[in-house]
């Protein structure tokens, strides 16, 4: 950090400016000159807010996807169908039993299983022809929504949030003063905030997972070289198993946030899996960190978009996803291999 | 990629040089594609309406936006997934400066609608091309996947350019020479020989000197580079020409259809143009054509099939998919793939049973 700042003062400047701004820009209430230039302040945070909150929901599909395809070099296209079977199940789930919460574990050891059946049945055979295992994604995907378009149908479902976290929650944050000149508050529902969290928590667990455990430490190994990995004789089988079950297992319970967040329909494995596609090409391959950063990236692009560039939104995606093309083909944290 | 030259020449060898040319390479054509041909001419003597049009046509077109990923991929080694889009763009452009039902068509002449909306799509494709070279392998289709929905998510936002998800109807052929051209037979024959010559042009390319390079560069891009070759070039260039083709069938596709919405170049249809190509075969340019008229005969029929055996006829996509893991899994090169290996073992057991040499 303080070599960043004594090889670049310019930029060190520019960031820490920046970051004033943006710390000025949420927490002060803004004069009007500025509410005339940028809109309300309340519509400002709320997208920021979504679109944090979406990047919580795009990092737990991206961090599987890009975890598999660290250790396995196979771009598991069917990741998508994984998001929306997984938000299927746990509607199903939680109007069965009422049980919202215990829907998570259920479908994240559901899900599991069927990536345990996936890398099993089909990926093993592959090993190594990446192309390959590619198309029977793609084919697995083209199966796999029309069988749950079978069985769903094409309406949309809503998974219901409990009662202890349904309704709005004032945060202290600042959106304006009301009539009579006294602070209004952000009000935020309280299931995206949770959604939030628990998001933070599970990339803290990942992270401390991959870095302060031995099996962390295989799978780190396993990205960066996994034939030298197998040749010093560890068990590599098991290894891609068990990663490719916590990836599909983190994408099922990623389609039951969804499910809460916005809804699941035909359609949303696409979008789940361009959003993921993206995340992972701007956050850097292989790596979890980056996964991190680029859904929070393109969580708040799109959020922010949509607010203030209705009809080109995509485009400033799709442009994030250029620049780190043009200029870091390999991703924001990825490294050249 | 044997050549069928004739050991004797066929014609006066004092005639001109291009004319030599012109017969060495119809003579080269194979009795097969000489057959092929024929059949396809005579076609609509004995084919109806609804198969000229919506069979062989819809065929023709898939087949030559297919044709230009099984370029890319055959002899460049790139999958893109972004041939569909740019088919799309290109049937969008049409549909932008032609005519057509919405009010924000701008309505102009078609011979300078159609050079225009290819010249923008081939833009795009090689503008895509351009990042995409930046990676290799695996993740080429990853970008130009991402690259894909990124524009079918931006054609469905869009209403100053794109219409939103509406899109453009009404969009007709123009009139030239006094046809119809949605008629199905002037449709048949018009895809079809757009088809061919699409078809003779790959053929042509994968032969001169900048498809070899460009198989060059896919087998060993380190080689090439070394021996002076501008890799990067060779597979923007190759981009290049691929959007050519494609937006050729991105034209067509939008006549066919009069009509072009966001789901014409959606993510199901990317991945139907990659079905197709691999159902086909990626290693010549008459599997993507096998592909597609093997992909439009199942989507039209299925539905049908299922019904008769009691399944439930919306299905079909199912079935799609279920072929094409089917291929996947026993051929990596397609039926074209299996047709060869077929092939090769006929031979091998004639060979075991003394039949020497075999006539092909």
């Amino acid at each position: 950090m303080s070599e960043f700042a004594r090889k670049h003062p310019v930029w060190t400047g520019l960031i820490v400016l920046a970051v004033l701004f943006a710390i000025w820009a949420i927490f002060a209430p803004w004069p009007a000159g500025f509410e005339d230039i940028f809109g309300r302040k309340k519509v400002f945070l709320n997208a920021l807010f979504s679109g944090i909150t979406l990047g919580a929901l795009y990092f737990l599909v991206a961090s599987g996807f890009t975890l598999i395809f660290g250790l396995m070099r196979n771009v598991n296209l069917a990741h998508g169908s994984l998001y929306l079977l997984g938000g299927y199940l746990g509607y199903e789930f939680a109007e069965w039993t009422g049980l919202w919460l215990l829907s998570f574990l259920v479908v994240f050891v559901v899900m599991g299983c069927v990536g345990i059946a996936m890398q099993y049945l089909v990926f093993r055979r592959l090993e190594g022809q990446d192309l390959r295992q590619t198309l029977v994604t793609i084919g697995i995907s083209v199966v796999a929504a029309d069988i749950m378009l079978w069985i769903w149908g094409g309406q949309s479902y809503q998974v219901l949030s409990p009662d202890w976290l349904s309704g709005p929650m004032q945060l202290p944050l600042v959106t304006g003063y009301n009539r009579e000149g006294a602070l209004v508050y952000l009000k935020y529902p309280k299931v995206r905030l949770a959604i939030l969290l628990a998001a933070i928590a599970i990339g803290i667990g990942i992270w401390l997972a991959l870095n302060r455990t031995r099996v962390g430490m295989v799978i780190r190994a396993g990205v960066d070289d996994r034939d030298i990995l197998g040749a010093m004789g560890v068990p590599i089988g098991p290894v891609f198993l068990g990663v490719f079950a916590f990836g599909a297992g983190l994408a099922g319970m990623a389609g039951i946030v969804g499910g809460t967040f916005q809804s699941i329909a035909p359609g949303e494995d696409t979008r789940f899996l361009m959003a993921s596609l993206v995340v992972v090409i701007v956050g850097g391959m292989g790596s979890v960190q980056g996964a991190a950063i680029g859904a929070l990236l393109i969580g708040l692009a799109e959020q922010l978009g949509s607010v203030y560039m209705p009809t080109y939104a995509v485009v400033l995606t799709f442009l994030i996803m250029a620049a780190v093309l043009a200029f870091r083909p390999q991703g924001l944290m990825g490294r050249r291999g | 990629m044997q050549s069928n030259l004739p050991d004797t020449p066929l014609a006066n060898p004092t005639a001109p040089r291009w004319w030599l040319w012109i017969v060495d390479r119809i003579a080269a054509i194979p009795g097969r594609a000489w057959a092929v041909m024929l059949i396809l001419l005579v076609m609509p003597l004995v084919a109806n309406d609804f198969f000229l049009f919506q069979i062989f046509g819809w065929s023709f077109i898939l087949g030559i936006v297919a044709l230009s990923l099984m370029f890319l991929a055959g002899y460049g080694g790139m999958v893109s997934l972004i041939q569909m889009s740019v088919a799309g763009l290109a049937g969008y452009m049409v549909a932008l400066f032609g005519e057509s039902g919405t009010a924000i068509s701008l309505g102009l002449p078609w011979w300078f609608v159609i050079p225009l909306a290819i010249a923008i799509a081939t833009l795009f494709g090689s503008l895509v091309g351009l990042l995409a070279v930046r990676t290799e392998g695996i993740y080429t289709i990853m970008i130009t996947l991402a690259m894909a929905s990124a524009f079918y998510y931006f054609t469905r936002q869009n209403y100053t350019i794109f219409n939103g998800y509406t899109g453009f109807n009404l969009v007709l052929p123009p009139a030239l020479f006094g046809v119809d051209w949605r008629q199905p037979v002037a449709f048949y024959y018009l895809t079809l020989v757009v088809a061919g010559l699409c078809h003779l042009l790959v053929t042509y390319v994968s032969r001169a000197p900048f498809g070899l390079a460009l198989q060059g560069v896919r087998d060993n891009p380190r080689r090439m580079a070394a021996l002076g070759f501008n890799v990067t070039a060779h597979r923007v260039a190759a981009y290049a020409f691929a959007s050519v083709l494609a937006s050729i069938g991105g034209i067509l596709l939008v006549w066919q259809n009069a009509q072009i919405a966001p789901g014409t170049a959606g993510i199901h249809a990317t991945f139907d143009i990659l079905i197709i190509a691999v159902i086909g075969g990626l290693s010549r340019p008459s599997g993507p054509f096998l592909g597609a008229f093997l992909f439009v005969l199942l989507a039209t029929f299925a539905p049908d099939v299922l019904r008769a055996i009691g399944a439930s006829g919306e299905r079909y996509k199912m079935l799609i998919g279920a072929i094409f893991l089917i291929v996947v899994f026993v051929s990596p090169d397609g039926l074209l793939g299996l047709w060869e290996r077929w092939k090769a073992r006929m031979v091998r057991d004639d060979m075991m049973r003394g039949g020497g040499g075999v006539d092909r």
